[in-house]
């Protein structure tokens, strides 16, 4: 059933859904490069990749459903919420480019959701620390694959070098909403139950810089940032078209079971 | 060829003079595989069974890899996130085991680059089952129960082929290959039994991917001109004909349990032979797909080389990457 | 086109638990060593605990089967495969 506007859910239902929304997103988006990868070993890892997100996924969307105590299950929050009430960041749904701009993504992601974990396996919530520290393992996985692609890609051939280069500073605009917090965060942080992602900016400019000069890149200095706003449900245009695809064939079965 | 150096010809520590003839040779292998033992990748053998054997795993592995795309079409609008995360799952599995295959291919000393060439110019084959379009999610279900069905009656026999790295490979992938057959089927089942619009979806892809699936087991045994040498040879073990049967007996009973019929007016339990007796399959259309002339041939084809195209220049940079750092790491010792 | 260069062959032993020896379970194409230990994990291993992986270049093994009969036989011992010779691929056939 598509419920309440997500800004009006309890706010722990909302945290769960941020990042339960950013690690759907990203799946999805992985999913977009079965059969598709540069060789069939990439494929495995990328595949691997995006089932290790599913499953956060999964449990923190269910969640959600658990604390709102209205019913709504993990596919009636994918399938039949509208663009404005997912409250994932806007990096996750950029579209995956050529390889180099899928890695460029990973890279600054993984970084983030691997410090976020890293925390929130601390949480008073059980949930929320029971997913973080099943997740750490999977993370770190994730990040050790982008940093090494990224190593690999950045430091290879000029046109490697060119393209990872171009996907760093295509993507760098939407690394701030990241690192932006506010009220309801702040709130659950002070209860033990949410990281304060303001927290985390230091740690991880100083981690992907580093990668970035081993792999012979530039961070993009002064560059344009995005506005950001997915934390409010204000997304990009790739996003309809996403969500379209993504959710077509649930609702044209209304309360069908699959 | 055969132009040894006398050293040679000597007993070396711990072996045998082994300067053999090509009889010798032959009857060694002869003998080893009526005595049903495994050929491992440094026996000698003899260059026809090499070549048969290459050609049939090689186009098994590109039958692996080409089938991803029918069924990873469906990955991103899945209708729940469990068959999404299944479906990813079933996907990398066939991504694997196609790597398992191209593996056991190479130790017949081939190299997978030169498969794949041979693959992307159109010199060697892959499944035509995958030649036909997955239209709806019922095809998924369909794929699943039918295609991994006659897969798996294929493959089964094949665990104990004659050459080592092969059984060995088809141990592996049978293990994972049940799974896969069961998804399909409960995806059919829920269809089935859900709405008027989900059962007509489950009923329409299996009149879709009926036929298709008992072609899959190759012509009939008197138009099947390799069978008998692969079969002496046992890296055939069943005729065509006794595998398709064999399926369709399986499956029968399975579609009455998912109260679906299938497409074949003329299918009917049989008391004498023990068997379902099925209606004529359409050899023209077989013939026409295997040609090149299915639905999906030109579709799947440039897909596989536009992936391998796109993913060059990234194969190149790791290879580069590997090579510098190579380099540094000889200069600083 | 063939790449020119393609990924090198590595060869897979896993040890699935303590106690047990590592086995060869097959072989994979990885650009170098930490890419073809990452690759054996996700393909060999679907990335299960405990397991403990070994990758080495196909190139490196050094094979001897005193009982693999080859007109070849070379006493100082050879490669694991006939391998990079290339053979003349089978080309199209008639039926699958």
């Amino acid at each position: 059933m598509s419920g309440a506007p997500t800004a009006q859910l309890p706010p722990v239902a909302q945290y769960a859904l941020r990042l339960g929304d950013d690690a759907l997103i990203l799946a999805q988006r992985l999913g977009e490069w079965a059969a598709n990868a540069p060789e069939l070993e990439e494929d495995v890892a990328l595949t691997n990749i995006a089932l290790d997100l599913l499953g956060q996924a999964r449990v923190l969307l269910t969640h959600a459903g658990k604390i709102e105590a209205a019913g709504r299950t993990e596919d009636d929050f994918a399938f039949l919420r509208d663009e404005r009430d997912f409250v994932n960041v806007q990096l996750v749904e950029q579209p995956n480019g050529d390889f180099a701009q899928t890695i460029a993504r990973q890279l600054f992601f993984t970084a983030y959701q691997r410090l976020l974990y890293a925390r929130l396996a601390d949480s008073v919530d059980p949930t929320l620390s029971g997913v973080a520290g099943k997740a750490i393992k999977e993370v770190d996985y994730h990040e050790d694959h982008a940093a090494g692609w990224t190593r690999r890609l950045g430091d290879g051939t000029e046109e490697s070098h060119r393209r990872m280069q171009a996907g760093v500073d295509r993507l760098w605009p939407y690394v701030d909403e990241l690192f932006r917090t506010d009220q309801l965060e702040q709130r659950l942080v002070a209860e033990g139950i949410a990281v304060d992602a303001s927290g985390l900016r230091e740690e991880w400019h100083k981690r992907v810089t580093s990668v970035l000069d081993e792999a012979t890149l530039a961070a993009p200095e002064g560059s344009w940032t995005a506005p950001g706003g997915g934390r409010r449900g204000l997304h990009t245009e790739a996003f309809g078209y996403l969500l379209a695809e993504m959710q077509h064939l649930h609702r044209t079965h209304q309360g069908a079971r699959w | 060829m055969y132009g040894l150096p006398e050293e040679a010809k000597d007993t070396v520590a711990g072996g045998r003079a082994v300067a053999a003839s090509e009889a010798e040779l032959q009857s060694e292998f002869d003998q080893m595989v009526a005595a049903d033992q495994r050929l491992e990748p440094r026996d000698w053998v003899p260059d026809a069974y090499r070549k048969t054997l290459i050609r049939q795993i090689a186009q098994h592995a590109h039958s692996e890899i080409i089938g991803m795309q029918p069924e990873g079409n469906w990955i991103t609008r899945a209708p729940s996130l469990l068959r999404k995360a299944i479906l990813m799952a079933k996907v990398q599995d066939e991504a694997g085991h196609g790597l398992y295959l191209y593996s056991a291919a190479e130790t017949l000393g081939v190299s997978r680059d030169e498969l794949l060439d041979l693959l992307h110019r159109g010199k060697q084959k892959y499944s035509s089952i995958f030649n036909y379009p997955t239209l709806t999610w019922a095809d998924v279900g369909a794929i699943g129960w039918l295609v991994d069905g006659a897969a798996i009656t294929n493959q089964i026999p094949l665990c104990r082929c004659s050459y080592g790295p092969y059984a060995r490979a088809m141990v592996r992938i049978c293990k994972e290959e049940s799974f896969h057959q069961r998804q399909g089927y409960q995806i059919l089942y829920t269809l089935a039994h859900g709405s008027a619009e989900q059962r007509a979806m489950a009923q329409d892809a299996v009149n879709r991917w009926w036929w298709p699936s008992l072609m899959m087991f190759g012509p009939p045994d008197d138009e099947s001109q390799h069978s008998a040498q692969s079969m002496a040879w046992k890296i055939k073990r069943h005729s065509n004909d006794e595998l398709r049967q064999k399926f369709v007996d399986m499956v029968v009973p399975q579609a009455e349990i998912l109260e679906l019929t299938l497409p074949d007016p003329d299918l009917r339990w049989n008391a004498e032979r023990g068997r379902y007796d099925f209606g004529p399959i359409d050899w023209d259309e077989f013939w026409r797909v295997v040609k090149g002339d299915g639905p999906c041939n030109r579709q799947r084809m440039e897909h596989r080389v536009r992936a391998h195209e796109n993913g060059r220049w990234v194969r190149e940079a790791a290879l580069a990457y590997a090579a510098k750092h190579q380099a540094r790491a000889g200069a600083a010792a | 086109m063939t790449d020119r260069r393609q990924w090198p062959l590595w060869e897979v032993f896993v040890r699935s638990k303590r106690g047990l020896s590592h086995n060869h379970v097959g072989s994979l194409h990885a650009a170098d060593a930490s890419m073809a230990l990452r690759m054996a994990r996700d393909v060999y291993t679907r990335r299960q605990e405990g397991v403990s992986i070994w990758v080495v270049p196909a190139a490196s093994i050094t094979a001897s089967s005193p009982d693999e009969k080859d007109p070849f036989f070379e006493p100082a011992g050879d490669k694991v495969y006939r391998h990079p010779t290339f053979y003349d691929l089978p080309e199209g056939v008639e039926h699958l």
